[in-house]
């Protein structure tokens, strides 16, 4: 998983609550064995019902053709538990998300993949999101994980909190099957112990 | 000491702690299914890794079927490389699958239940949010994404941040009309989609405690739409004596030592909750959805709800799902006319779910221009329905009596609505386009469904069913 420490670039404001999983990856072309996440990115927002490019959706104003932010509600990737909404993010550029909040499920998928997932205080996060909308684009924002801020291009710093074993997460883009492979010891005992204390559980 | 009864499941299954604070619960069952395990399983040989406990693994062919009548894996072409991955990547593996022409067959969230797969007090994962349904039973289940579904394939264990604790207290006794699903509905109403974020919910009080299991496994299935991971029930007799019997469930000896240890199963008495919430559901109407959003939701009785008595933050939002409905604030429910009705899914898809439909529908039509299309939720709902006569029922009247699969509710088996139709669905989610482009997903119970086939209106069933429409 790649690392993340620092991010810089530009943010894109999606100022909507309750942004689904399905909006972001929606099925159809998921069904596939090898999926365009690029192509699937919003797919169905981008265009408009006879087909043709959506003008006002973000995604597709050229300043936004390649956003390592998103600026975002609250509830951000609700619905869905399908990991290829991270994957449709990423493929579109994106490496960090500043929300209002995240659905539980999501949440885990971006620290997953290297992904972070940044709540404001909310005073913060109103100022933050009118600035996003101010700077449309023009200048770069500045994600710095160990410090835990914000950065815009004129100065103004955002400081956020992100919890310790998640920054370290990210900051080392530790393998998590590696880092819970240290414990097989621990599992083949637990396994032990259930097959005596209770054997219905470890045999179907 | 004091604990939950989601405390008691958790701390049971607790192998280790990580440096990083994150527990590794063990997880006793595990269900892939076509979508996501396919690619899991390709990052898993990549990195040289191997399925750690096949014989607790299985894997499910429930998203992409066809629910056509006399269907096979190639019916929907679209799934079917992924159906031929599932297969042949179990096939390594040494996984069990539950093939489209087994008897387990189904979605995965109906079948492990129904064969006794799911046991109170133990652990299950899915890589789908609707996991969380076998909460019913007891047990403590967890949806999850395909990186986790990866973990789980190679450690047998999930890493989790121990979630925070609510008690949802339903009290009073559930009507005659009023079902689980417009229990859920209504929960959903006060708290919204986001309400349960960060929690595990336990459903307590006397109306959960009334609840058929079939009912609890509906309720426990809604818990995602609440932004909670997982949700469930204190197992009781009527669980065990549910459970007792069915095919993968313990016998003899081992069904009492197993039975002696669930009734340990249940919140104590002074157990602390992070959050609590109780609702009186002694005079719940049947309830549906109107907007895009599952917590958008009123009574069969009631009205479009207007943006101008919301919150200014939220006002967008309801515009928006409004002018996606096709709704002005003030309209009535009932008699909106109705294109599509779906009976199915995770959600309502058992057998007293297509008893109580059939019920309504029996001596009925569809009306002229409606689509009614009925998927039992599993190949054994199918046979014991059929085995009723309710397939005639349902044919009869002029429904589609499909193959079992998760169909219609997420729209990947080539089941779906045209732009502009107004869909009564018995699933989960009404998100925009998630029933097909366009489409407007309403969701209800069963009985509502089934009164909106046979009038192709919204129809309050209590009044179809007493001859007042």
């Amino acid at each position: 998983m790649q690392p993340f420490t620092v991010v810089e670039g530009v943010a894109a404001p999606l100022l909507e609550d309750d942004v689904n999983t399905d909006q972001i990856a929606p099925l159809g072309s998921s069904a596939w064995m090898n999926p365009d996440y690029a192509k699937m990115f919003f797919a169905r927002r981008r265009k408009t019902a006879n087909g043709a490019d959506e003008p006002g959706f973000v995604f597709n104003r050229p300043q936004f053709h390649a956003p390592e932010i998103l600026v975002t509600g609250s509830n951000f990737g609700c619905g869905s538990s399908r990991e290829a909404a991270v994957w449709c993010l990423q493929a579109a550029g994106i490496r960090c998300i500043v929300a209002r909040s995240f659905a539980d499920i999501f949440r885990e998928n971006c620290l997953q993949n290297g992904i972070a997932p940044i709540v404001l205080d909310p005073d913060d996060a109103h100022a933050f999101e009118a600035l996003a909308v101010t700077i449309d684009g023009r200048s770069k924002i500045r994600v710095d994980l160990a410090a835990q801020i914000i950065k815009l291009a004129d100065g103004t710093v955002f400081k956020f909190e992100l919890p310790l074993a998640d920054r370290t997460r990210l900051l080392e883009g530790l393998d998590d099957i590696g880092l819970t492979m240290k414990h097989l010891s621990e599992i083949t005992a637990y396994e032990e112990r259930v097959s005596l204390q209770h054997p219905w559980r470890s045999k179907p | 000491m004091v604990l939950t009864l989601f405390d008691k499941i958790w701390e049971a299954h607790v192998v280790a702690r990580r440096a990083d604070g994150r527990d590794l619960i063990y997880v006793d069952r595990h269900i892939l299914h076509e979508l996501h395990a396919p690619h899991a399983f390709r990052k898993l040989e990549a990195a040289g890794r191997n399925v750690r406990r096949p014989d607790l693994t299985f894997s499910a062919l429930d998203h992409t079927p066809s629910s056509n009548p006399g269907r096979d894996e190639n019916t929907n072409r679209e799934g079917a490389p992924l159906i031929a991955a599932m297969r042949e990547g179990s096939k390594r593996n040494g996984i069990r699958v539950f093939d489209l022409s087994d008897a387990e067959h189904g979605i995965s969230h109906v079948v492990a239940p129904e064969i006794g797969m799911v046991l109170p007090g133990a652990t299950h994962a899915v890589p789908d949010s609707h996991a969380c349904t076998v909460g019913g039973l007891g047990a403590l289940a967890f949806g999850c994404g395909t990186t986790e579904l990866e973990h789980i394939l190679a450690t047998q264990v999930i890493a989790l941040k121990k979630p925070k604790r609510m008690r949802i207290r339903l009290d009073g006794r559930i009507g005659p009309h009023a079902r689980a699903k417009d229990v859920a509905l209504k929960i959903l109403s006060v708290i919204g989609s986001s309400g349960g974020r960060g929690y595990t919910i336990e459903y307590a009080g006397a109306a959960a405690r009334a609840l058929p299991i079939e009912g609890r496994l509906t309720l426990c299935n809604l818990t995602i739409e609440m932004g909670s991971r997982t949700g469930l029930i204190a197992p009781d007799d009527s669980a065990f004596s549910w459970l007792y019997g069915r095919p993968w469930a313990p016998t003899g000896a081992m069904w009492e030592r197993a039975l002696s240890e669930w009734k340990t199963l249940i919140s104590d008495s002074d157990a602390q909750f992070d959050a609590e919430l109780c609702i009186d559901c002694s005079d719940l109407e049947p309830q549906i959805t109107w907007g895009t959003d599952p917590g958008q939701v009123v009574a069969i009785s009631g009205r479009v709800p207007d943006p101008a008595n919301a919150e200014a933050d939220r006002r967008p939002l309801l515009e928006k799902a409004l002018r996606y409905m096709g709704l002005t604030p003030g309209m009535a429910m009932e008699g909106l006319p109705v294109h599509r009705v779906f009976i199915g899914s995770c959600t309502n898809a058992r057998l007293p779910d297509l008893q109580e439909a059939a019920a309504v529908v029996r001596g009925r039509k569809v009306a002229q221009g409606v689509h009614a299309l009925v998927v039992p939720g599993s190949a054994k709902v199918r046979r014991d329905a059929e085995a009723l006569g309710l397939d005639r029922v349902f044919r009869e009247a002029g429904f589609v009596w499909g193959e079992t699969g998760c169909s219609m509710c997420v729209g990947a088996n080539g089941d779906k609505g045209e732009r502009g139709e107004r869909i009564l669905s018995t699933t989960n989610r009404n998100f925009e386009n998630r029933q097909g482009a366009g489409a407007r997903t309403h969701l209800v119970g069963p009985t509502l469904a089934a009164a909106a086939a046979v009038t192709g209106k919204i129809t309050d069933v209590r009044k179809l069913m007493t001859g007042e429409v």
